[in-house]
C-alpha cells in the first residue's frame, strides 16, 4: 500500500533530515572553520563562527614545522599495506568458511568477531613487548601487521557474507573445468565478488587510516601516521586549537575524498547481500 | 574412453546414509540415465562420480584407474549443471575457453575449438555476449559447449533441462541425443522425469532412497519392471496396480496393467466401471474409470473415443501384458 505523504509532512521530514544531518556534520564544520582562524579567535568562548579574519597561517605552520608529508606517507603505507595483507589472508579464509562449511564454521566466525570486543588496551603490553624484542617498535611493518590483525575479523566477516551470495555451482563448475584452488579463487571467485571485495578494501583503508590507539602507542616518529600528527597539537600547554584543526582537516581530507568518489561502490558493496 | 565403475560406493552426510553401498558399471560410450523421485540421491551419486563430494566408502574407477580420491579437475569429466553455472563475468567465448585455458591449450587451438563448438551449437553470433544477455536455451548450449571443448572421458548432466520451458525441453533433449550420437562419449544424465529417461537412455538406472531398484534398457524396464516401484515409475500414464481379491485370482499380491494394454468396450469385458474423467489429447484419449471393487484405473483409448463422465464401460486387460507382483512387491515370473 502506497503511503500518502502530504506536502506539509514532506517539508517537515525534509527539515528534520536537515537538522539531523547538520548536527552530525557540525563538528567537522567547526573544525574546518577553526582551522582558518587565528589562534586567539580559535580559543574564544563563546566560539566565533562568522566575521573573523580568514587565515592560512595554521596550514602554513603545520606543513612547514611538522613535516606533514612524512606522516601522510606513513598513513598511506600503513592503511593500504595492512589492507592488502589482510585481503591476502581473508579471501582464502572467507572462501573456506563460505564454501566448505563445517559444523563449527559459525562458531569460528563468532569467535573471530568476539576478539573485536576485547579492549585493545588489554593486549597492549604483550604486543608492545613482542614488538620491542623483535626491534619492530616504530616501524611501519609492525603497524601494518598489528592493524591487519585487528581488522582481520571484520574483513573475513564482510567477505564471508559476500561470498555466500555467490552460487556454489559456479565454483564447482570451475573445478570440473580443471581449475585448481588457486585458479578457482583467482579467475572465478574474485572477479565475481569484486563489488564486495572493493567495499571491504575501502572500509578497511578507512578503518586503518583512522585507527589511533595502536598508531599512537606503537610509534614515536619514524612510522608515525597522521593520527600521531594530530595528537601532536593537542598538548595541554599551548593554544593550538587552530593548528590542531588544520592538522585534523588535512588528515581527514584524503580519506573523505576517497570516500566521496567511491560512494557508489561502497554503498553497493555494503548492501550487496540485500539487493538480489 | 570413459568406462566408469562404482564398487561398493557409499555416501553419508553425517549420520544420514544417503547412498548405501552400491555397485554400478557404466560402459564406454553409453548413455546412462539415473532416474528416481526427488531426493533419492541422484545428484549425490553424480557428484560422487564427479569428485565434487567425497565418498564415505568404496571405490570409483575411471577407465580402470582408481579415481576415488582424485580431485574433480583430475578426473577428466565434464559436467553440465541444472543452473548452467556459467561464469557471469566472462563472455560466452571466455566461458567456453575456460577449461582449455586451465589445461594450457594453445590459443590457436582454443579459437578453432570454440568456433567449431559455437557453430555446432548455434552460438556463433553470441560469442561476445555475457551469459546474462542470453535466453535459457542459449545458456544451456553454452554450458554444453564448455563441456565438449575439453573432450572429456564422460559428460555428466544434472537435470539440465528442468529450468527450460516444455517446448524448449523437447528440442534440447533431441540436441543432447544427437550430440551423443555424434561424439559417442559416455554420458551420465540425471533426471526425475521418466520421459527423458525413456527417450534418451541406452541404460536406465532407477534409484530409490539411494538404492538401485533396477538397471536396464528403457524397454526392459517397461516390459519387465523388477518391482512395484519401477512398475509405477516407468511409463506414462502410470501402470494401474490392483490389489486384493482381483489380484488373488492371479495368485499375486498385486497385479499391474498399463493403460495402453487395456481394451475398452461399452458392452462387455472383464471389469465393469464408470468413467470419472476423460481427457482428449487428440491422438489419444485417457479415461479415468472407477471400477466398483478395485479402485480407479487409467485406460488409453484412441483419439476418437467419445465417452463422458458417468458412462458405463467395460475393460479387458491384455493377459500377455499383465504384470504380477508378490506380497513383497517383487515381480513374479
Ligand atoms: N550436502 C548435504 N548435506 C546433507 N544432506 C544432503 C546434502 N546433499 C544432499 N543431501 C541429502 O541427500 C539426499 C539426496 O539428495 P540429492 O542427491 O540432491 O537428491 P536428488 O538429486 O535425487 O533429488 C536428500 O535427502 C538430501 O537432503
Ligand atoms: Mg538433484
Amino acid at each position: 500500500m502506497a503511503r500518502v505523504v502530504t506536502p506539509a509532512q514532506k517539508s517537515i521530514n525534509t527539515a528534520a533530515a536537515w537538522v539531523v544531518a547538520l548536527i552530525i556534520f557540525f563538528p567537522i564544520l567547526w573544525t574546518f572553520l577553526t582551522s582558518f582562524k587565528p589562534e586567539e579567535v580559535a580559543v574564544a568562548s563563546p566560539p566565533v563562527f562568522v566575521g573573523f579574519d580568514w587565515t592560512m597561517q595554521n596550514y602554513h605552520d603545520v606543513i612547514a614545522q611538522r613535516g606533514y608529508g612524512s606522516y601522510f606517507w606513513n598513513s598511506v603505507v600503513i592503511s593500504v599495506g595492512s589492507t592488502v595483507l589482510g585481503m591476502i589472508i581473508a579471501i582464502p579464509a572467507a572462501w573456506a568458511m563460505a564454501f566448505v562449511h563445517g559444523k563449527r564454521t559459525k562458531d569460528l566466525l563468532m569467535w573471530m568477531l568476539s576478539t573485536k570486543m576485547m579492549p585493545a588496551a588489554g593486549v597492549l603490553v604483550p604486543i608492545y613487548l613482542m614488538g620491542k624484542s623483535l626491534g619492530l617498535i616504530d616501524t611501519r611493518f609492525m603497524l601494518m601487521i598489528v592493524l591487519m590483525l585487528m581488522n582481520l575479523p571484520i574483513i573475513v566477516w564482510m567477505l564471508y557474507t559476500y561470498f555466500r551470495e555467490i552460487p556454489g555451482d559456479i565454483l564447482e563448475a570451475a573445478r570440473m573445468d580443471g581449475a585448481n584452488l588457486m585458479s578457482e579463487i583467482l579467475y572465478v571467485l574474485t572477479p565475481m565478488a569484486i563489488p564486495g571485495i572493493a567495499s571491504t578494501l575501502l572500509l578497511n583503508v578507512i578503518l586503518a587510516w583512522n585507527e589511533s590507539f595502536w598508531t599512537l602507542n606503537l610509534t614515536t616518529f619514524q612510522a608515525a601516521p597522521l593520527t600521531k600528527f594530530i595528537a601532536g597539537f593537542s598538548s595541554p600547554q599551548g593554544l593550538f586549537y587552530g593548528k590542531l584543526s588544520a592538522a585534523s582537516v588535512m588528515a581527514i581530507v584524503p580519506i573523505m575524498v576517497i570516500g566521496w568518489f567511491s560512494q557508489k561502490q561502497l554503498v553497493r558493496g555494503l548492501t550487496f547481500g540485500a539487493v538480489k | 574412453m570413459g568406462r566408469i565403475t562404482l564398487d561398493k560406493v557409499k555416501k553419508a552426510f553425517g549420520e544420514v546414509e544417503v547412498i548405501p553401498p552400491l555397485d554400478l558399471t557404466i560402459e564406454d560410450g553409453e548413455f546412462v540415465v539415473f532416474v528416481g523421485p526427488s531426493g533419492c540421491g541422484k545428484s549425490t551419486l553424480l557428484r560422487l562420480i564427479a569428485g565434487l563430494e567425497d565418498v564415505s566408502g568404496g571405490q570409483i574407477r575411471i577407465d580402470g584407474q582408481d579415481a576415488t580420491h582424485a580431485p574433480p579437475s583430475k578426473r577428466g569429466l565434464a559436467m553440465v549443471f541444472q543452473s548452467y553455472a556459467l561464469y557471469p563475468h566472462m563472455s560466452v567465448r571466455k566461458n567456453i575457453a575456460f577449461p582449455m585455458k586451465m589445461a594450457g591449450v594453445p590459443q590457436e587451438e582454443q579459437n578453432r575449438k570454440i568456433d567449431a563448438a559455437a557453430k555446432a551449437l548455434n552460438l556463433t553470433d553470441y560469442l561476445e555476449r555475457r551469459p546474462g544477455q542470453l535466453s535459457g536455451g542459449q545458456r544451456q548450449r553454452v554450458a554444453i559447449g564448455r563441456a565438449i571443448v575439453r573432450e572429456p572421458a564422460a559428460f555428466l548432466f544434472d537435470e539440465p533441462l528442468s529450468n527450460l520451458d516444455a517446448a524448449l525441453r523437447v528440442g534440447m533433449r533431441l540436441e543432447i541425443s544427437e550430440l551423443h550420437e555424434r561424439l559417442k562419449t559416455t554420458m551420465i544424465y540425471v533426471t526425475h522425469d521418466q520421459v527423458e529417461a525413456m527417450t534418451m537412455a541406452d541404460k536406465i538406472v532407477v534409484l530409490r532412497a539411494g538404492v538401485i531398484e533396477q538397471v536396464g534398457s528403457p524397454l526392459e524396464l517397461y516390459r519387465t519392471p523388477r518391482n512395484l516401484f519401477v512398475a509405477g515409475f516407468i511409463g506414462s500414464p502410470k501402470m494401474n496396480l490392483i490389489q486384493g481379491q482381483e489380484a488373488k485370482k492371479y495368485s499375486a499380491g498385486t497385479i499391474g496393467i498399463r493403460p495402453e494394454h487395456c481394451l475398452l468396450s461399452t458392452d462387455s469385458g472383464t471389469w465393469e466401471g464408470t468413467v470419472v474423467v476423460s481427457e482428449h489429447l487428440g491422438s489419444d484419449t485417457f479415461l479415468y474409470v472407477d471400477l466398483k471393487d478395485h479402485g480407479t484405473v487409467t485406460v488409453r483409448g484412441n483419439g476418437e473415443v467419445s465417452l463422458h463422465h458417468g458412462d458405463r464401460v467395460f475393460i479387458t486387460p491384455d493377459m500377455e501384458k499383465l504384470h504380477r507382483f508378490d506380497d513383497k512387491g517383487l515381480r513374479m515370473p
